[in-house]
């Protein structure tokens, strides 16, 4: 018996977490993935653009809640994510058309690129903080647990409760459904195979024939989806605010370039690595410990490896020992 | 001085709008803002002695910032004897461990080849010495952090004058670069952004929450100052004098008695704020006329055609013999260096030392849009940037302020939009350095003052 009630401590706090969290890193780590890939520079406006889808969302929450629409049990901002998605994109192939296309054009190299999508952070942190402030919001409605902790332990009759949130299986499900969409998209379409190629080698995909503007165009648009996605979907399972949504472009990024940077694939799997090493190395297992051992070698302390504000020293060091012994990623990357 | 010409004119632009601040805010203002101008226009020459001058993006200005910062503090405060009676030994012998750890590795480095097994043996040292070290260190930080932790709780520093901690932040700094370029710069371009990027941050969370040594978030106040106390000043006879004698004009209009010194009074607390900034403003603009001198003589000597020899062409530079790693390595140190001595000079104006307040956007990249729109690689250029954009990124709120009201004036004094707009005066700073940033980069991507090498 406290065998299943260690494991179920460890569903409780470790494996759901960062399955929920590894689940919206992945779909950010995709989107920087891809911009790498195919218009070849390190997007800095990653974590401000997310914010901005999820800001569109949150106010067209707001629209069909005061028009009275609601889901039921689901949240209402999965009506409101088609829409945002549109609007991110035309925001996106905006900043791309005044912005980016003129360095394409010119075929400035990555850094310059790179500082150019500082002067984009900026300004898309700047519009976002004056539409819709920098303050905590939270835009979650509906029903908010699947299984609560009370009823798990009356069903099963056992001392550990395991609680599932709504938005963490939503997040998981959504996550799968889009990054299978998306892999069926690039393997088995002739739009996504004359991305690839053009990821691969650009003067070979230009010179049979694929069109650059188009390319970049489906690009920008599915990044327009997976940030949208990925943003409002962090957004449900904990809170809106600007600022978190910068930060979270640091774990991102390691994310990116431990499963290969331009690899979405691995990008897929290096969400889960630094969600579930930042959560493992974090996490007390104090009460692991005392259900698993006898009561005569039960621990003093917390029995916990790292405290919980070094959370970005986790990812950041696993960072380092993938970039030392695999500088490529652990899936080798630059081929999309 | 007629090539310099454009280089005099930006300057004096620069300087009249700081007057005109003066005359028409008020000299306070004015002239914190020159301070913060100098000690900005400090990080963007080690910014820009990376960037300009050897081509290396280092997004980790925050963590050396900090860095600078802390060693303010260590070095000004005086020693907490109590806290070092309690758990001063246990850090002590923790910090030998740690020597040792890094020693034992290096041996095991240089003695055996590369193999499986050093790989474990090593990764083996790490995770035993780890565990000794919190073993160790453990009830040494709990018994410093217990020690009255509503005004100490951590081990204090030397107590020295706070002037030393501009090189020792130098050192910190340099340090850590050190480390850091060890280890990163064979990355290419923008791996190195990312990692120096996320190393900031893990800097910031260490000196955020390892109380013993910095306080963490409870914050250092009341530091040391090299300049003298306001309070101090208003009793001094020399001063009021000073202040006698510079609004004498003004005050012979008075002619009740009485009345004339309460006017004195409210010149000498006015003027003494204004004489303790000054103070810092010379103490500020002696290490940047220093600095500047110095880089400017390393940009035209043969190590500086050597460092943009590398920059432009790394290949043809090693062709030539040229130690690539090893400069790179220098660089990335000194220029470090220089952001951790702007690091202390900004505690030290402060007064206070407040980990919480370091964020990426207003040290990291607030620093390289001085540096890109002050132009790269041209001494003059940064510091001109670092006045440039601090001023604005001051007078932002006035300026949007103004534009909104100009703007919307056909609208109600109540109508949402105007005060949804007035409400969000503060980010419109974000804005505007953002635009600022990209118009540059398309239109002058070499900046204000462009880089301009002449063989002397």
């Amino acid at each position: 018996m406290d065998f299943i009630n260690a494991i179920i401590l460890l569903l409780n706090y470790i494996f759901v977490p960062a399955l929920t969290y590894g689940s919206q890193l992945a779909l950010g780590a995709i989107f920087v993935t891809l911009i790498y890939g195919i218009l070849r520079f390190a997007n800095f406006a990653t974590g401000d653009m997310m914010s901005f889808g999820t800001m569109a969302a949150i106010l067209f929450t707001w629209y069909f809640q005061s028009l009275g629409v609601s889901l039921g049990v689901l949240p209402t901002a999965l009506i409101a994510i088609p829409f945002a998605i549109i609007f991110m994109i035309f925001y996106m192939l905006l900043t791309d058309k005044f912005v980016f296309k003129y360095y394409r054009n010119q075929k400035s190299p990555p850094v310059q690129l790179a500082m150019v999508s500082i002067g984009v952070m900026f300004v898309t942190q700047a519009v976002v903080r004056i539409i819709i402030g920098p303050s905590d919001r939270r835009f979650f409605d509906g029903e908010k647990f699947i299984i609560k902790a009370g009823e798990f332990k009356e069903i099963t009759g056992l001392n550990e409760g395991l609680a599932i949130k709504s938005t963490q299986i939503l997040t998981i499900l959504v996550t799968l459904i889009l990054v299978s969409t998306l892999f069926w998209f690039l393997n088995k379409t002739k739009t996504g195979k004359s991305m690839k190629a053009y990821s691969d080698n650009e003067d070979l995909a230009l010179l049979s024939g694929i069109d650059p503007k188009k390319i970049v165009m489906i690009t920008w648009i599915i990044a327009g989806i997976l940030a949208t996605i990925g943003g409002t979907l962090y957004g449900l399972d904990k809170s809106f605010k600007p600022f978190t949504y910068f930060n979270n472009m640091l774990p991102i990024f390691a994310a990116a370039i431990v499963g290969g940077i331009g690899n979405p694939f691995g990008a897929f799997l290096g969400g889960y690595v630094i969600a579930f090493s930042e959560i493992l190395l974090t996490y007390a297992y104090k009460k692991f410990f005392i259900y698993v051992l006898p009561e005569s070698m039960e621990p003093d302390g917390l029995v916990q490896l790292l405290s919980t504000d070094y959370k970005f020293a986790v990812s950041f060091s696993i960072l380092v020992i993938v970039l030392l012994y695999r500088p490529s990623g652990i899936f080798k990357g630059k081929v999309l | 001085m007629r090539k310099n010409l454009n280089v005099i004119a930006a300057y004096s632009i620069m300087m009249g709008l700081i007057i005109l601040v003066g005359i028409f805010q008020s000299w306070n203002i004015a002239l914190s803002i020159f301070n913060l101008c100098l000690i900005s226009a400090v990080m963007t020459m080690g910014a820009n002695i990376q960037w300009g001058y050897a081509g290396l993006i280092n997004f980790g200005i925050m963590g050396y910032t900090a860095l600078g910062g802390l060693a303010a503090v260590l070095i000004s405060v005086n020693p907490v004897q109590e806290a070092w009676s309690a758990g001063g030994s246990n850090i002590l012998f923790s910090l030998f461990l740690i020597i040792g750890m890094v020693l034992a590795v290096r041996y095991v480095l240089k003695k055996y080849d590369k193999s499986k097994l050093r790989t474990y043996i090593i990764a083996t040292i790490i995770i035993s010495g780890i565990i000794l070290v919190r073993f160790v260190s453990e009830p040494g930080i709990e018994a410093i952090e217990e020690v009255n932790p509503a005004k100490t709780g951590f081990l204090g520093g030397f107590g020295l004058p706070i002037i030393f901690s501009w090189i020792v932040g130098a050192v910190f700094a340099g340090g850590l670069a050190f480390i850091i370029g060890k280890v990163a710069l064979g990355l290419r371009a923008d791996y190195l952004a990312i990692a120096t990027l996320l190393i900031s941050e893990i800097v910031i969370a260490i000196i955020k929450h390892e109380d013993w040594l910095t306080r963490g978030v409870k914050n250092v106040i009341g530091l040391k100052r090299p300049a003298p106390y306001e309070v101090d000043l208003q009793q001094t006879d020399w001063f009021i004098n000073l202040v006698e004698k510079f609004n004498f004009s003004k005050l012979n209009l008075i002619q009740d008695f009485s009345e004339r010194q309460i006017a004195l009074n409210q010149l000498v607390i006015e003027g003494s704020s204004i004489f303790v900034k000054l103070c810092y403003s010379g103490l500020f603009l002696v290490v940047v006329i220093i600095l500047l001198i110095l880089t400017q003589k390393a940009l035209y000597s043969p190590w500086g055609r050597m460092m943009r020899a590398i920059r432009d062409n790394e290949e043809a530079a090693n062709a030539m013999g040229k130690n690539v790693v090893k400069q790179h390595l220098l660089i990335f140190v000194l220029g470090s260096a220089i952001v951790g001595i702007a690091g202390a000079m900004l505690v030290t104006q402060d007064g206070l030392f407040t980990p919480g307040s370091y964020r990426p956007m207003r040290y990291t990249f607030l620093i390289w849009v001085m540096v890109i729109v002050g132009g790269s690689g041209n001494n003059f250029g940064a510091i001109l940037g670092g006045f440039a954009v601090w001023f604005l990124w001051i007078e932002a709120a006035p300026i949007a302020l103004f534009v909104i009201n100009i703007t919307t004036s056909g609208l109600a004094d109540n109508h949402f939009l105007k005060q949804h707009l007035i409400e969000s005066v503060p980010y419109f700073r974000f804005l505007i350095m953002g635009i600022g940033l990209l118009l540059i980069m398309r239109y002058r991507p070499k900046g204000i003052l462009p880089e301009k090498i002449e063989i002397k």
